[in-house]
């Protein structure tokens, strides 16, 4: 299967300090990858390199075979990569409808269907349609954060902690919601700090320590590794 | 009614100063919004506008003189903020503050060296220097055509802002630039366009502001900028409606003064509101409420 996102000796620093060193990994079309890690593994900040909200200091990234690397953000999201931000990040003053809208700003053809898609993805959204997005749960927001996403028609959606802050039983709700996106053929890049759940619908995965790569395998694979477990899936190796 | 009609004059030139006053504070309020910026420089943007106008009147018929007048100013805050303001996008808003207040000075001081320093006679632009009589008042026509022009153009920037694509761009990046790069909206576009609105509406308050005075000098842009300023935090800074109310309030309150004879103190009630504002309500009538999920 081609990969439609390929990084490759990917490195970044802020100012002197470097958060990812050097790492390569691939997406292949229509899979779920994801990285998980522990708090400032560098998982984020591979992601906002990628979609070039930071510059990275060396690498290469090529999407759907063309480099990305060190262009602008509103550059590369218009060549079909975007990126779920942590913290949702949805325009609080804007409404719903507003949030989907602005999501799709790069298109200019008709939005309907896609809004009506968001809408049949996420019921809740068109009940709230006229609210103000800052009005939102905590939950709806995250649905907000990934709809607007989608809303651009993009090759990969990028994903950064889309579970962080949500009682468990939204949590579920996110990764059904995943699921569910990838099943209607959508490329997903997830970063997470839930390993459980993420290995589960993943089906490659990373594991960053420190700014490299330290493992990988499929998502099965991962979650059965016994160092995983015993990091990233709060499983003791004695038992089971 | 003989308080009324001994009061009128006042409050028409209250309404009228108050609409010119507003039309500045859209320029403060809306690159506040959106740059946490105060740009010092706008009411000599404004100043300067007024210059435009009188040297091209000078040996142009005005209904020419003024649509250049608009765009040469647009022109000149477009390049303001491309070359003080954007090079300090990453800097602390200390920097770029002190740049804005930069720009002020050398604004004026251009304008000092080309005008010499000596009053430059504004043109009177026939038709709105006109006097006419309102309900017995003697007034000229650009007291009452200042305030329906004003509202008549901050309804076409409300619908701007609120239903077009650009407007929605402008609203989303003034909440979150990272984010709205990552709509694919390029932030400097959206923050020429906030420039090119502000110097606009500082261009056809300076059309309307001097025809009611005799003469344009380098620091002519100071004070209806203060006030302009003091009015769009009245208003809460970085709403647009605030702005206008602020600013019409300001600017009746400051001609009933005058009107009451204390002439003297017009401009000094301005700073004092402003003062007690910051004290009693520091996000003014319409400040940003805080909708912001955590």
């Amino acid at each position: 299967m081609s990969n439609v996102l390929e990084v490759k000796g990917l490195s970044v620093s802020y100012g002197g300090i470097q958060a990812v060193k050097n790492i390569s990994f691939a997406v292949p079309k229509g899979e779920v990858v994801t990285l998980i890690g522990a708090n400032g593994a560098g998982k984020s900040s591979t992601l906002r390199s990628i979609v070039g909200l930071v510059k990275p200091s060396a690498g290469s990234i090529l999407l759907n075979g063309k480099e990305i690397a060190g262009k602008t953000a509103e550059n590369i999201v218009s060549q079909g990569i975007t990126l779920v931000p942590e913290g949702r990040r949805v325009f609080s003053d804007l409404t719903v409808l507003e949030n989907l809208k602005v999501g799709a700003y790069l298109r200019k053809d008709n939005l309907e269907d896609d809004i009506n898609w968001c809408y049949d993805l996420f019921p809740r959204l068109k009940e709230r349609s006229w609210q103000l997005a800052g009005t939102l749960s905590g939950g709806e927001q995250q649905m907000l954060a990934i709809a607007r996403a989608l809303m651009s028609r993009p090759d990969v959606i990028m994903m950064d902690e889309p579970s962080l802050g949500l009682a468990p039983i939204v949590v579920k709700g996110v990764f059904d919601i995943i699921r569910e996106i990838n099943r209607q053929g959508k490329t997903i890049l997830l970063v997470e700090q839930n390993a459980n759940m993420a290995l589960a619908a993943a089906h490659h995965g990373y594991v960053m320590e420190t700014g490299t790569i330290t493992l990988s395998g499929t998502g099965k694979e991962l979650a059965e590794n016994e160092s995983v477990k015993a990091a990233y899936l709060g499983k003791a190796k004695n038992k089971k | 009614m003989e308080w009324f009609s001994r009061n009128l004059p006042y409050l028409l030139a209250g309404i009228s100063v108050g609409g010119q006053y507003a039309l500045i504070a859209i320029g403060y309020t809306m690159v506040y919004g959106i740059l946490r910026l105060i740009n010092f420089a706008h009411g000599d943007i404004f100043m300067v506008a007024g210059l435009i106008m009188v040297y091209l009147s000078a040996s142009l018929p005005v209904y020419v003189a003024i649509p250049i007048v608009l765009v040469a100013t647009v022109v000149i805050g477009f390049l303001v903020e491309r070359v003080a303001y954007k090079p300090l996008r990453q800097a602390p808003r200390m920097s770029i503050m002190i740049s804005a207040i930069g720009v002020s000075y050398l604004l004026q001081n251009l304008a000092l060296y080309i005008t010499g320093g000596l009053a430059q006679q504004y043109p009177s632009i026939p038709w709105i220097s006109d006097t006419i009589q309102v309900f017995g008042a003697t007034t000229k026509r650009v007291t009452v055509i200042t305030p329906v022009l004003t509202i008549v153009l901050v309804i076409a920037l409300v619908i701007l802002i609120k239903h077009t694509k650009i407007g929605m761009a402008m609203r989303a990046a003034s909440k979150d630039f990272e984010t709205s790069q990552l709509m694919g909206i390029k932030i400097n576009s959206v923050i020429s366009m906030t420039f090119i609105i502000g110097s606009f509406l500082a261009a056809v308050a300076s059309l309307l502001y001097f025809s009611n005075y005799t003469g344009v000098v380098p620091t002519s842009g100071a004070m209806p900028g203060l006030k302009a300023f003091v009015a769009a935090v009245f208003g809460g800074i970085g709403s647009i409606p605030g702005a206008v109310i602020g600013a019409f309030i300001i600017g009746i309150c400051e001609n009933i003064i005058k009107g009451m004879g204390l002439t003297t103190f017009s401009d000094a009630f301005t700073f004092a509101l402003l003062i007690v504002i910051l004290i009693a309500k520091p996000t003014g009538l319409f400040g940003e409420k805080a909708t912001d999920k955590v």
